[in-house]
């Protein structure tokens, strides 16, 4: 069953070949067997997952079924999820228990999803490899050796692996993408205001941006399907109505014009990467897509911009764990003072205490102009980039990740080289725009992934070209041989 | 050469909306603690803010009230602190783009001259909780209640240059945000709190370092602290000292201010604009339903006042400022039929035993209805003054409506002159030392005189004698 994609397990629901229950049952126990090594799952919620799923084939049984009615699914542990512990892969977070859920996953869980656990990441989504978390890396199923991406690791790991059908992810510089190239899997990072972020630990407000991650591009319009839409809860989440996704998946994509950025090809690149990205835009320009050149000039101060903008929010948004009402709090405090200092600097782990010092730094008075507001300006120039892009062309494409999957430990103590990882994913964090990641081939037996990038609201049109590259492409079905039989 | 003294102010303003600022939460007063704290009062890790309209529309209505230019694209920052009644760490308020920018507001001073206070600008801003120091045992506790309440911050250019004057202008605010119905206005309450800025100098020379007295929750405090600071500095100065730029806080009950923390321990409040919120939209027909909504502001009312109720310009100002006595005034002016006795009594009777017992106006257990028909029975002879003020104490007391009082206790004055005139005859009967010492003194002494038979009368009648037709029997039984 695990083979399957989410689509096709639906289908096999829907025709009674397996019941809910079997179906979880069978990726619990993958999950068992399989993830004392991958570290992909914080917490496994197998209890909660068997009666959701008895409930679905009831619900099955009596006609009433939603958009994923008894498919098993995988939270980042990013999500708040009431009664069940939400650590947000932190110390401070290791005994919350969140009193609320949040809305991506009460929309899934109302289309009748499962919910299998909740997945390992990056300590507060800071972190571009896994190894930040509080509850240890998470391994690469294509080699147990090597990172699994960041910071949606866990997420991207156990879908790789296939202890989970589908998982959901968030993405502020390219946590989806990234681990979703370095795992051979297909992730979307929506329109910033597609989906809603109620009830989401922010990292970055501005940036952050929740997304399916999936076997299959098709697996991911499902799953977005149920993900978006207004919430008024949300102020930020935009009130346009949301697309038919799967419905977009039928278009004719011959005519589609397909930016390629000079910028995500420079002569830096590993060649093989960039031979990878370029194979995959002829496969698509043999479907009829045609293809021109285009410059993204401003593209090159994303990292910087992006490394002001992202701590300056984190700073302030990481303000309210305070050992005062929730999370860590360290044990006789000498005053309130000591409370605050031990408490903090117990609780993070060094990324985020990093980008805590160096968001405080951009922000603090004399330093505003400089730093903030400089990078708000850079924002801008990006994004007009962007805009002038999408008046010629319909989607740009260009690799994800500038190198496959790296050995776990390899950037630890350089922390600009990972930040460097994200250096094609992060424009488009900045600029708000849409845009996937998909398998395209291996280098030495590791996943590389091409991205796509739409824009605004064209979610239906990328996850298109992606779809009809995965209908005449299977790099999206090799699997690992971790995992056992495949 | 006198020292001149420089005065801005800052004014917390709680808006009276249904529910918080970013939070569908009531708002509470005496509730449970944290009973009225939602999740994202909390600061609930994945919470975030929804801009109630109310408040926008409330702020903007100020803005229109003191002819201010309303910002049409509103912007929220993040001034972030760390303390424990904060539990986003980080106060969500205005800074760059605040909601309502300069303004002015006239104020009339007692001496009659008008004085302008232009105001800066006026921005929204979330309250923070309370921390309550007593029955912890060594710990402090959190109440967050009050966390994310509504606020607007008022800011004045520093163009006040005495106490009255600042006095005056907060009276002026507080009558204005009552009026056009954004604020309860109990100060008890904390509905408006000022923070007073200070600085002296002499006259022709830049202005002074200030200090700032923070959390003045009365109108009587505000105007002793300001007192207090000014002589503290004309103190230092004229010691050879120096002001140091300070926050200073006073205590209202031991009236003495001390310094709470210097400029050098100032917080870097790192302002940014929250991300989670959008820029507050203001369209021109918002605008205009506003302007169409107005309520009647207190120089309007008070011109009103003067013109339709022939009310001194000293009367109407007292009486148009706060909302609720206006409206007392009005209705009791309605139901007695003479504004000239209700506004006496308002100012008189009415203020003396709110004031004696703290309450205000809205609190009082005698109706503007009930003060009417008072009113109305001393009109028509029913009652006379002195009378009149038995029954309100009688119905301050509870003891039900004037027309109730007056019947149960027999109150009614006597107009039956041949009843009244017995009750004369008898007195002058029984006292013919009196009568007799009467008769032989000259006008001036009678009027004095006289004063002894009215006495003996109202004694007799228990007070319900009508003055006029008693003194105007006794002149004639004793003249003759």
């Amino acid at each position: 069953m695990h083979t399957k994609t989410l689509t096709e397990l639906k289908a096999g629901l829907a025709n009674g070949d397996f019941s809910s229950r079997e179906l979880t049952e069978h990726f619990l126990a993958r999950i068992k067997q399989f993830d004392g090594e991958l570290n992909s799952f914080v917490t496994v919620t197998e209890q909660q997952a068997l009666a959701q799923a008895d409930a679905a084939d009831q619900a099955i049984a009596a006609g009433q079924t939603g958009l994923l009615t008894g498919l098993p699914i995988a939270h980042k542990d990013i999500f708040c999820t009431e009664g069940v512990r939400t650590s947000c892969g932190s110390k401070m977070l290791d005994s919350f228990i969140a009193p609320y859920t949040a809305t991506v996953v009460n929309k899934m869980a109302s289309e009748g999803a499962v919910m299998l656990g909740k997945t390992n990441m990056d300590e507060f989504a800071m972190g571009s490899s896994n190894e930040t978390s509080y509850y240890g890396p998470v391994k690469n199923p294509w080699d147990l050796e090597r990172v699994p991406g960041g910071s949606s690791g866990g997420a991207a790991a156990c879908l790789g692996a296939r202890l989970a059908p589908a998982a959901t992810g968030t993405d502020t510089g390219g946590s989806i993408r990234q681990p979703a190239a370095l795992n051979n899997i297909t992730g979307l990072k929506p329109t910033y205001g597609r989906v809603s972020r109620w009830g989401m630990i922010a990292f970055a407000s501005s940036l952050d941006q929740a997304g399916p991650m999936g076997q299959s591009a098709e697996d991911c319009a499902l799953m977005l399907q149920a993900m978006a839409g207004h919430d008024h809860r949300d102020s930020t989440s935009l009130n346009q109505k949301v697309d038919d996704y799967l419905g977009a998946l039928k278009e004719d994509i011959s005519g589609l014009t397909i930016g390629i950025p000079e910028e995500f090809f420079p002569d830096t690149l590993d060649g093989a990467i960039a031979d990878n990205s370029r194979a995959a835009i002829r496969e698509l320009e043999k479907l009829g897509a045609k293809v021109v050149s285009v410059s993204l000039p401003s593209i090159k101060l994303s990292v910087p911009a992006y490394y002001v903008i992202a701590p300056a929010e984190a700073s302030s948004n990481l303000s309210r764990f305070d050992g005062v009402r929730f999370g860590h709090r360290c044990d006789d405090p000498k005053d309130l003072e000591d409370l605050y200092k031990r408490s903090r600097s117990e609780g993070f782990g060094d990324e985020v205490k990093r980008r805590i010092l160096v968001g405080t730094y951009a922000l603090s008075a004399g330093y505003y102009d400089a730093y903030y507001r400089r990078a708000q300006q850079v924002r801008r120039l990006i994004r007009d980039d962007f805009a002038r892009a999408f008046e010629k062309v319909d989607v740009l494409m260009g690799p994800t990740a500038p190198e496959t999957a790296f050995k776990l430990g390899a950037k630890k103590d350089d922390p600009v080289s990972m930040y460097m990882a994200d250096v094609f994913t992060i424009g488009v964090n900045l600029a708000g725009l849409p845009a996937l990641s998909m398998p395209t081939g291996f280098i030495n037996g590791l996943p590389t992934g091409t991205q796509v990038i739409g824009n605004y609201f064209r979610e239906g049109q990328i996850l298109n070209v992606a779809h009809k590259y995965q209908q005449v492409t299977d790099w999206h079905r090799q699997l690992p041989t971790f995992g056992g039989e495949q | 050469m006198s020292w001149e003294v420089v005065i801005g102010l800052e004014i917390h303003v709680q808006l009276n909306t249904t529910s918080k600022l970013f939070s569908g939460s009531k708002l509470s007063t005496g509730a449970e603690p944290n009973t009225q704290a939602s999740l994202v009062d909390l600061g609930m890790p994945g919470t975030l803010p929804v801009v109630n309209k109310e408040a926008v529309r409330k702020a903007a209505l100020f803005g229109l009230a003191i002819n201010a230019d309303i910002c049409r694209h509103s912007v929220f920052e993040r001034k972030n602190y760390f303390y424990p009644d904060l539990p986003k760490g980080y106060q969500t308020t205005q800074l760059d783009k605040p909601i309502v920018g300069a303004g002015v507001v006239e104020v009339q001073l007692e001496s009659g001259e008008k004085k302008v206070v232009r105001i800066h600008h006026a921005h929204l801003e979330e309250d923070a909780g309370k921390s309550l120091h007593e029955d912890f045992h060594g710990m402090t506790g959190i109440d967050l209640n009050r966390a994310g309440t509504p606020l607007i911050e008022v800011v004045t250019e520093p163009d006040m240059s005495n106490a009255e004057e600042a006095v005056a202008f907060a009276k002026k605010l507080h009558a204005i945000v009552t009026s056009i119905g954004i604020c309860d206005g109990d100060m008890s309450q904390g509905n408006m709190r000022f923070d007073v800025n200070v600085s002296i100098r002499k006259p022709g020379e830049p202005l002074g370092t200030r200090t700032e007295t923070k959390n003045l929750n009365s109108f009587r405090f505000m105007e002793r602290a300001i007192k207090l600071e000014v002589e503290r500095q004309i103190d230092v100065l004229e010691d050879g000292g120096e002001i140091v730029q300070e926050t200073r806080l006073y205590n209202g009950d031991t009236h003495t201010a001390r310094s709470m923390r210097s400029k050098e321990d100032a917080n870097d409040y790192r302002y940014f604009p929250c991300p989670d919120l959008l820029p507050v939209e203001i369209t021109d027909a918002d605008l205009d339903a506003l302007k169409a909504a107005m309520p009647e502001l207190p120089d309007a009312r008070k011109a009103r006042f003067i013109a339709d109720y022939q009310l001194s310009e000293y009367d109407a100002d007292l009486l148009s400022g706060d909302l609720a006595t206006a409206a007392f005034f009005e209705g009791a002016t309605k139901a007695g039929g003479d504004a000239k006795l209700a506004a006496n009594w308002v100012m008189g009777e009415l203020a003396a035993k709110l004031n004696a017992e703290e309450k205000a106006i809205g609190e009082s257990p005698v109706s503007a209805e009930q003060l009417g028909q008072l009113i109305a029975r001393l009109k028509d002879g029913t009652i006379s003054s002195k009378i009149a003020k038995q029954v309100f104490e009688a119905c301050w007391a509870g003891e039900g409506d004037p027309d109730v009082v007056i019947e149960a206790k027999g109150l009614k004055q006597m107009s039956d002159s041949g009843e009244l005139e017995k009750i004369v005859d008898d007195i002058i009967a029984n006292n013919a030392p009196q009568v007799e010492d009467y008769r032989n003194s000259d006008d001036d002494k009678r009027k004095k005189k006289i004063g002894f038979f009215v006495g003996q009368a109202m004694k007799a009648t228990q007070g319900k004698a009508n003055p006029q037709q008693l003194n105007q029997l006794l002149k004639q039984k004793l003249d003759q």
